[in-house]
């Protein structure tokens, strides 16, 4: 069989097979999944205690979010939750990406703020949840600085990190040559570490992804988080799991996005001498 | 602060474009190829320096000059200051006294004018060869030479082919032309070479340092290459200084009388020359041992 292998056809052949073992793993995973799901569902059902939660099982979600698919609801709930996240993203980009560059570049700076910071990232960001409320006028933008607290820090780091392995070479080439500030940022450090500010861009779209549903339990009424809260109140269960599956979807897409940048943006070769 | 320092540094520019142009416009006339640049005049006066938290200087009282297209190798042991002085030369590093004075103007700073090559040639991997090569043209804010000065020196490298691959496709010795292309796309007049060969294999690095030597010649271009290959400095350089350890100083200045064949080696001149400048390296060498051996005379 090893010799089999070794034969240009066998070579020829395997690549496609290999090229279709990510994807049916993913749909086989999916499946497993489905099955689990399926199961839990059949016990709650047949269980006298747990009866009344019998809509959680994948028949009724599914249908709840066929409904709340072809109505259009899901646009109207996903939408203020996509533009949240996506504000509370963008400010965090916006100040983590430069406060990163700076502390990679400055050696006093990193040692200034990485006691201070390593204790703010610390902090969940639910906890500064009383304050937001407090400070701001508007849920959203309470909303907003949570979702921003909690995605700033994998953007600080990741882009630090990436600053501080960059090539001191890249740089005193790019002096000897007569780059000025502008053309070093630019031209030099922000594509040298274009791929680990997607890296902590996507860092942070988990950990955002994740206190944006919570955060929409207080006060707003619009987004996904709201969404599940309602469909508890009015005991929608069926509604609540389908909104679950809307949830795991967006995150999974916008992840998947993320993951696509990056090998676009990544120069790293794997052969590379 | 950080405008004041531009603006100081653009008048600063202007000051020594206004020299280059003088100078071009004296050499046109004399050369008939369009991309024929004079080469640099240096002259390094009383240079010394003193690295910050070091207790002697890496170099002292240092003074020599380099004609206009001529090839000089600093030749010496590691640690003997010749790199140091090589970044002088370029700006990069300024010394704490003394100065070097190119075409009449003290350095102060790196220009696109002369351009420094390093050991590795750190090509920006996320850019096609071309783009690379097009860096410092951009960088000088000359876009509009990009397209028709590119391909010319990737020719001159030999390596138009590859244009558009990624420069993390090509092998070692590839990559150095490239840089070598970079370099020479804003037509500078001197280029400074910091062992430029020395991570390449012997057949390659034996190739490029005949190319390097050729096509500055054929541009005038005057070329300092920092050294410690006996070897490589007979088969580039017209003059080569040698220097002494602790601190760096110019120990010997001879000049290498070989013409271009004789210089691929192989040939009893090439043999006498090589024997020779390898006694006054040695010998240079064996002074310097000598004198941290016993306490350094010291007036």
């Amino acid at each position: 069989m090893t010799a089999l292998a070794d034969t240009t056809e066998a070579r020829i052949a395997l690549p496609p097979m290999r090229r279709l073992r990510g994807p049916a793993f993913g749909l086989l995973g999916i499946f497993v999944l489905m099955a689990l799901w399926w199961l839990g569902g059949w016990v709650v059902a047949n269980d006298p205690d747990l009866f009344a939660f019998a809509d959680f099982a994948p028949a009724p979600t599914l249908s709840a979010l066929w409904d709340i698919v072809t109505s259009g609801e899901v646009f109207d709930m996903s939408g203020p939750s996509l533009f949240r996240v996506g504000a509370g993203l963008g400010i965090a980009a916006l100040l983590g990406v430069p406060a990163g560059i700076a502390i990679g570049r400055v050696g006093w700076l990193r040692e200034l703020t990485n006691v201070p910071f390593q204790f703010l990232r610390m902090i969940s960001p639910l906890s500064w949840m009383p304050i937001a409320v407090m400070v701001y006028d508007t849920w959203d933008a309470a909303i907003v600085f949570l979702i921003g607290v909690a995605a700033i820090w994998p953007i600080l780091f990741s882009t630090a990190a990436g600053v501080r392995r960059i090539d001191p070479a890249w740089l005193k080439v790019a002096r000897n040559l007569g780059a000025n500030p502008v053309h070093m940022l630019f031209v030099v450090i922000l594509p040298a570490i274009a791929v680990d500010i997607l890296t902590g861009l996507r860092l942070a779209l988990g950990v955002a992804w994740v206190v944006l549903v919570p955060a929409e339990y207080l006060g707003v009424t619009s987004g996904l988080g709201y969404a599940i809260n309602d469909a508890r109140d009015t005991l929608d269960y069926a509604r609540l799991a389908a909104v679950v599956v809307v949830i795991g979807v967006i995150g999974f897409t916008l992840d998947y996005l993320f993951m696509l940048a990056i090998r676009k943006f990544n120069w790293v070769r794997e052969t590379a001498h | 602060m950080f405008a004041a320092a531009k603006d100081f540094q653009m008048m600063l520019e202007k000051a020594m474009f206004s020299g280059a142009e003088k100078l071009q416009g004296l050499a046109r006339p004399r050369r008939k190829h369009r991309t024929a640049v004079a080469g640099a005049h240096i002259a390094v006066m009383g240079l010394s320096h003193t690295y910050r938290r070091s207790d002697g200087p890496v170099l002292e009282d240092i003074s020599f000059q380099v004609e206009p297209g001529e090839v000089v190798a600093l030749l010496g042991r590691s640690g003997c200051g010749k790199s140091t002085l090589l970044h002088m030369l370029s700006g990069l590093t300024l010394p704490s006294q003394g100065e070097v004075v190119i075409n009449g103007n003290t350095v102060r700073g790196p220009s696109n004018r002369w351009v420094m090559m390093f050991q590795a040639p750190s090509l920006f991997p996320w850019m096609t060869v071309a783009q690379n090569a097009a860096l410092g043209l951009r960088f000088a804010r000359r876009n509009e030479e990009i397209a028709r000065r590119v391909p010319e020196v990737l020719d001159l490298v030999d390596l138009a082919a590859f244009a558009d691959r990624n420069a993390q496709d090509l092998s070692g010795g590839q990559q150095q032309r490239v840089a070598l292309a970079r370099s020479l796309a804003t037509r500078p007049e001197m280029l400074l070479l910091d062992e430029p060969f020395s991570a390449l294999d012997a057949f390659t690095r034996r190739a490029l340092q005949r190319d390097v030597r050729k096509i500055a010649h054929n541009l005038g271009l005057t070329l300092v290459i920092v050294t410690h290959d006996v070897s490589e400095a007979v088969r580039m350089a017209d003059r080569v200084l040698v220097l002494d350890a602790n601190p760096g100083r110019i120990a010997q200045d001879t000049v290498i009388d070989l013409d271009d064949d004789e210089r691929e080696g192989g040939c009893d001149r090439f043999n006498a020359e090589h024997v020779r400048l390898m006694e006054i390296y040695t010998a240079v060498a064996h002074g310097a041992a000598d004198e941290t051996d016993d306490t350094p005379e010291k007036a």
